[in-house]
Order: structure tokens, then C-alpha cells, then sequence
């Protein structure tokens, strides 16, 4: 049995192609009637966002599947095959396991350590079970990809620093003041970069946005978005006084905001601190302002400076993560090759053989006191009982069928003589989970 | 207070503050908790040393330098728990325990002095003088370390360069809050205690007022958090000045509590009070 992956993602393939290989959200149905059908697959499951796609599969003929796949894409989305192969990369086995524990661990993210993509493969599973095109492996691999994921976020640092200058705002602003609930925001300047600052602001709980333009009307229907209000570039001094945060962005050659505005104004706000994000290049508030007491200043290069040292942050929580993953791939093999008739068997043959020993031992005190004859016989007795408990299990085990069902009665028969303890502990885990979603 | 309860108590605010400092370094909230645990302990141990001596003596022992070093430390650690329970800062306790333990061991290292014996010193007036003096004390203390922490923050903020205490510090907003919530409760107390003081000064030695370089001290002291309170008040001084004077303000105290104590001489200070009949 094999796991292979075939896909394709934004190191390996320009936009223009993921778009056409990009799998449609409304046609999930079509996408998998295919997908079921591709030679010799046994199960199967496609993650497909913007950043990349990929097919992966379990089956018993690797080479003649990951053909299978390709030829799959290249028919479903009407896109020739030699327009994409040089992009594809495929994996097997091992590699396919730790290829997608670092997909959903964001390792293998255009921005490392960001969180949608696991989101993203939730989606994605839930509607391959909806398909039924996943089997045992495919869920059990998933799940476990779930849970690496957290292990990952919890115990390293990798998504813990802003990597972009809206978020690296907002987390400056929160080590000013505090919680953001109630503060008022002030954008000078309609520059996209500064609405999508509000939106942070605006979800991080500050109450009012004001949004001060050159042309009024500008000002009026991006307060609208907000729920906020418009002013007049005239009018700064005076929203100034009220606002915590001010986000500037205008393309004024000059400072919009000057050292003297500010000094002045704050004994009028009984020194209440202003904290001033300056987007615009040029700059649109003086730097001096920054030496005023209860003012912060920041300009997109001071951001940018941030964010550049949370990467490397992050690449060096990434190498940690790495060695996360790296046990976890080895657990989840170890798990993969006792999903076979013979292990378990054996497996329950052992746990049965070791209870009678124990309940045997316990016994000693009385047994002692049993002639041999008659402690030999109390040992055929336990011996071909333990033989008779076993015999239903195995026949079931080594019923003939499809692929996919004798994996899923192993599996069955595994958890519920609970051999291996790890897996029972997980799943009630994953339902409780699941339970309060 | 008895020998084994103060080394008890010092035991337990030393490894309370490793497990503090620990606590900035590794970041398990665990041992935050284990480590105010073990604080609280040491403060029961430690109050109810004086408490037992009290009973014995019929006066609160802080007599001598040691023991109102002790007391001092008791006062830090007590006002850091009521404080703590309030704003739930954890690293609060990594800044203020370290300042206690330093109390504690500069207590330990002093020779203990003989007991002053004069009756008058034997009366709830003093105890209570003394205690509401010494808690305000305590308050003003952590409102010192939640300074220290301000400064620091501050200037990751401004200076746009961040250590790794950047993250382990709250917001400049809480920190100010702590600073303010401290002299507002702290400036009571002293007032309080200095007003008993006074009263008692009368009662006993027939004067409000002596001019004893202790209680000229006190009252610039008093003097220096009553403008610092009134501009926080009215003009809305805060942020970087107030943390700053907040500082200044510790020193103030130290200086009027060991400074005039060893270098001028008066009724209050320890050797003093062995002189009065």
C-alpha cells in the first residue's frame, strides 16, 4: 500500500497556471466522481486554494496512480499536460506525509507560519468524507496532520510575530495601550494599505474610525464602509485632539502632521498617548514628533524593520518545527504498517496471551494449593478459551473484499481491542473536538 | 521576631524570587503560580512572626534596623500580593520580589541591636503609626518596580528597538495604571501613619512636632508624592514623567528611612530610640 501526492504550488507554478488548475468551490461532486475513478486509487482527496494544488491518494499501483492523476488534471481542467508537468511534484510514502504535515503546519506557506492554510485542509477533508473518497489512511493521516499542525503552533514560535505592517500595527498598538476596545482611529489618507490597517484596528475593537481626505467625497464613502465619519484636511487639528490612533497615508510632499501640532495639543489632552502610523512615502508626520512624551511615531520603514525580524524569527522556529514533524512522520509509519492482517492478528493474539498470564498470576495464592494435574488443566482451560475468543476476530479479519474495507475492519478490530493506545486516546480527542464545533 | 520564622521567610521570598526570575526566562505560567504561592507562604510565616512577637512583647518589634528592615520587606511582599491580586501581572512579581529579598538579606546581615525598653514605646498608637506607614511604604515600592517596567517598555517603544523583555512586558497603559492605582492607595496610608505619628508624639512626648530630621524627611517625602498625586490628577501627568518620579519618589524614601537613620540623628532613629525615657 501507498500514499503518492501530485500537485503543484506557488514555488513551482506562476499564478496564471494554479488559476486554471484551481478547482472550482461549486463542482466539489464532479472533481470527485473523477477522482474515484483514477486507476487503481483506493481513496483519495484534492486541497486546492490559491497558493497551491494537490491530489493525494492511497493505493496499490503508485506508478500507474500518479499517471492517473496528472491525466485526471489535465482532462478535468482542459489543460494540456506538457503545460503543467514541468511544475508537478510528486511524492511518495514518507514524503507524502511529511510534505502535507508541513502544508497544514504552514511551513510550505508564501508568508511561513500563516494560518489560513490549515482551514483551508479542515475544508478540504470534510468534503472528501462528504464524497466518501477517503478511506482510513486518508482520515487517520489527516487528522494526524491536524494535530502536528497544533503541536506546532503551540510549541514553537512560528505564528506568534506580525509579518505584515497592518498587524505588525496593531501589535504595536496593543503594547501601548493595552486593549484597543474603545479607541478612536484616525486615517488621513485613503491609501489602500491604510484601510486594510482599519480593518485590523476595526477587528482588534477600536470603536470609531475617522477618515480625514484632500477630497471630501473620498473621505465620505470610505466612512461608510467603516461606519465612521468624514472630515476635511482642514479639520486634522481638531479630530487629532480626539483620536489614539492615526493612521497617515496622504501624497502631500510635506509633513500633513507638524512637531508643533502635536506638542500643543497634547496638555489639552491631558497627555492622554497618540500613537501615529505614517504609511505615506514621503512621510506625512514630522519624525521630531516621536521625541514628544506620550507620542509614538512609526513610519513604514520602522514597520517593515519589524516585520523583517519576525521572519527570521519564524525561519528559526521553522527548523524546530521541522524536528516536530520529523517524529510525528515516523509515528504516523509505524501506525501504517500494522494496519496489515498479520500484525494484527498477532497483536491481538499477544494482548489476549498477556491478560491470561496476568490473571493467572493473580491467582497464584490459589493455584498453589491445586495439585498439578489439576493446575494443567486450568491452563488448557484459559489457553483454548483465549483460542476461542480469538477465532471470530480473525475470520473476520481475513474476509475477502475491497481494498479499502479490509483496511477499515483492521482498523476496527484494532481499536476495539485497543492495540494501539496513542490512537484510541487521539480519536476521542478528535471527536470531542468535533463535538463542540 | 523569632530567629527560625524570619529565616523561614526569607527561605521562601528567595526561592519565590528565582522562580520569578525563572518565570521571565522560560515563560511556564506555572511557575508564576508556584512562585506566588511560595511568597504568600513566606508572608503568612513571616506576619505571623511578628504577630506571635507582638503577643509576647505587647509592642510591634521594629525597633531596631533589622527588624523594621524585615518589616519593610514584609510590607513590599504584602503590598505586591494585594496589588498582584488586583491587575493579575505576573512579571510584576519577577521586578518587585527581588527588591523584597534584597530587604530581607540586607535584614539578615545586620547585627540585631537590643530591644529598646521604653513603655512608651508600648502602645497601639505606635503599632499602628508604624504599620500604615510601612504598607504605604510597600505600595510606593511596587509602584517603583511597575515604574522600572514602564521605563523599559517605553523605551522598546520609542527607541523602535525590542529585546526579548518587549514581549514579556504588558502594555504601557497597564503599567501607568499600576503606577497610578499604587499612589493613590499608597498616599492615604502614609498620610494616615504620619498623622497618628504625630498625634502619638503629642499624646506622649507633649509636641505634634519636633523638627527631628526623620519627620522633617517624612514630610518632604509626603510633600514630593502629594504634588506628583495632585499634577496626575489635574494636569494628567502620566506616562514616562510619572514612572520617572516614581523613581525618584523610591529614592526619597530610602534616603529618609536608612539615610537620615545613619547619618543624622534623632529621636526617631534606632539608637535614638534608645535614649528616650
Amino acid at each position: 500500500m501507498n500514499i503518492v501526492l501530485v500537485g503543484l504550488n506557488h514555488k513551482t507554478a506562476a499564478l496564471a497556471l494554479r488559476e486554471k488548475l484551481n478547482f472550482n468551490r461549486d463542482d466539489i461532486d464532479a472533481a470527485y466522481q473523477g477522482i474515484i475513478s483514477i486507476p487503481s486509487l483506493t481513496e483519495g482527496i484534492y486541497i486546492s486554494t490559491c497558493n497551491r494544488v494537490e491530489l493525494m491518494a492511497t493505493t496499490e499501483e503508485p506508478v500507474r496512480t500518479v499517471d492517473g492523476i496528472s491525466k485526471f488534471l489535465s482532462n478535468y481542467h482542459g489543460v494540456k499536460l506538457d503545460e503543467f508537468t514541468q511544475s508537478l511534484y510528486v511524492y511518495r510514502d514518507r514524503d507524502t506525509v511529511k510534505h502535507l504535515f508541513e502544508v497544514a503546519s504552514s511551513l510550505d506557506s508564501m508568508i511561513l507560519g500563516e494560518p489560513h492554510i490549515l482551514g483551508q485542509i479542515k475544508v478540504a477533508y470534510r468534503q472528501a468524507v462528504a464524497q466518501g473518497a477517503s478511506g482510513v489512511i486518508l482520515n487517520r493521516l489527516l487528522h494526524k496532520a491536524f494535530s502536528v499542525a497544533k503541536r506546532v503552533r503551540t510549541e514553537t514560535g512560528i505564528c506568534s510575530s506580525a509579518v505584515s505592517v497592518s498587524y505588525a500595527a496593531v501589535e504595536l498598538a496593543k503594547k501601548i495601550f493595552g486593549q484597543l476596545k474603545g479607541k478612536k482611529a484616525l486615517l488621513v489618507g485613503a491609501g489602500e494599505m491604510a484601510e486594510l490597517a482599519a480593518e485590523h484596528l476595526l477587528s482588534a475593537g477600536v470603536a470609531e474610525i475617522t477618515i480625514a481626505n484632500r477630497t471630501l467625497q473620498n473621505a465620505v464613502t470610505l466612512a461608510k464602509r467603516f461606519h465612521g465619519q468624514a472630515a476635511s484636511l482642514s479639520e486634522i487639528p481638531t479630530v487629532l485632539q480626539r483620536a489614539d490612533i492615526v493612521i497617515t497615508s496622504t501624497g502631500a510632499e510635506g509633513f500633513v502632521i507638524g512637531y508643533d501640532d502635536v506638542k500643543g495639543m497634547m496638555r489639552q489632552r491631558k497627555n492622554r498617548p497618540i500613537f501615529f502610523i505614517d504609511i505615506a512615502v514621503p512621510r506625512d508626520v514630522e519624525p521630531s514628533i516621536n521625541t514628544i512624551g506620550n507620542v509614538y511615531v512609526y513610519d513604514i520603514d520602522d514597520l517593515k524593520g519589524i516585520i523583517e525580524s519576525n521572519k527570521s524569527k519564524r525561519e528559526e522556529e521553522a527548523i524546530k518545527a521541522c524536528r516536530i514533524i520529523d517524529e510525528e512522520v515516523l509515528k504516523f509509519e509505524n501506525w501504517v504498517k500494522t494496519l496489515d492482517v498479520v500484525p494484527t492478528i498477532r497483536g491481538i493474539k499477544d494482548k489476549l496471551e498477556a491478560i491470561r498470564k496476568a490473571e493467572l498470576d493473580r491467582s497464584q495464592a490459589v493455584l498453589k494449593q491445586l495439585s498439578p494435574d489439576q493446575v494443567q488443566a486450568i491452563n488448557v482451560l484459559t489457553e483454548s478459551l483465549v483460542k476461542k475468543v480469538l477465532h471470530d476476530p480473525v475470520l473476520y479479519l481475513k474476509l475477502n473484499g475491497h481494498r479499502q474495507n479490509r483496511q477499515a475492519r483492521i482498523d476496527q478490530v484494532r481499536k476495539v481491542f485497543n492495540l494501539d493506545r496513542e490512537i484510541v486516546e487521539q480519536e476521542i480527542q478528535i471527536g470531542e473536538q468535533d463535538a463542540e464545533n | 521576631m523569632s530567629k527560625e520564622l524570619f529565616l523561614a521567610a526569607l527561605i521562601c521570598y528567595l526561592t519565590g524570587t528565582l522562580g520569578y526570575l525563572l518565570y521571565v526566562v522560560l515563560q511556564e505560567e506555572v511557575l508564576h503560580r508556584v512562585a506566588r504561592y511560595i511568597l504568600l507562604f513566606g508572608f503568612i510565616l513571616h506576619a505571623s512572626g511578628f504577630v506571635v512577637s507582638y503577643i509576647q512583647t505587647g509592642f510591634l518589634p521594629v525597633s531596631t534596623f533589622r527588624n523594621s528592615l524585615s518589616f519593610f520587606a514584609l510590607a513590599i511582599i504584602g503590598a505586591y500580593l494585594l496589588i498582584q491580586a488586583r491587575f493579575n501581572l505576573m512579571i510584576l512579581g519577577s521586578f518587585v520580589s527581588p527588591l523584597a529579598s534584597m530587604f530581607m538579606i540586607f535584614a539578615a546581615l545586620t547585627p540585631q541591636a537590643a530591644l529598646p525598653a521604653s513603655p512608651l514605646l508600648k502602645s497601639l498608637w505606635l503599632t499602628v503609626h508604624v504599620s500604615f506607614v510601612f504598607l504605604g511604604l510597600g505600595i510606593f515600592t511596587v509602584a517603583f518596580a511597575a515604574a522600572i517596567m514602564y521605563l523599559i517598555q517605553e523605551r522598546h517603544l520609542k527607541r523602535k528597538r525590542f529585546s526579548p523583555l518587549y514581549r514579556r512586558l504588558p502594555s504601557l497603559d497597564v503599567l501607568d495604571a499600576v503606577n497610578y492605582y499604587c499612589l493613590v492607595s499608597g498616599f492615604p496610608l502614609l498620610t494616615i501613619g504620619l498623622i497618628i505619628g504625630s498625634i502619638y508624639a503629642q499624646m506622649a512626648l507633649g509636641k505634634y512636632w519636633r523638627w527631628d530630621p526623620k519627620e522633617v524627611w517624612s514630610l518632604s517625602t509626603w510633600f514630593f508624592y502629594a504634588v506628583l498625586l495632585h499634577e496626575r490628577l489635574t494636569v494628567g501627568w502620566r506616562g514616562r514623567r510619572a514612572a520617572i518620579m516614581a523613581v525618584i519618589g523610591f529614592a526619597a524614601i530610602l534616603f529618609t528611612y536608612m539615610g537620615v537613620n545613619h547619618w543624622l540623628k534623632g529621636y526617631h532613629s534606632f539608637s535614638g530610640l534608645q535614649a528616650i525615657k
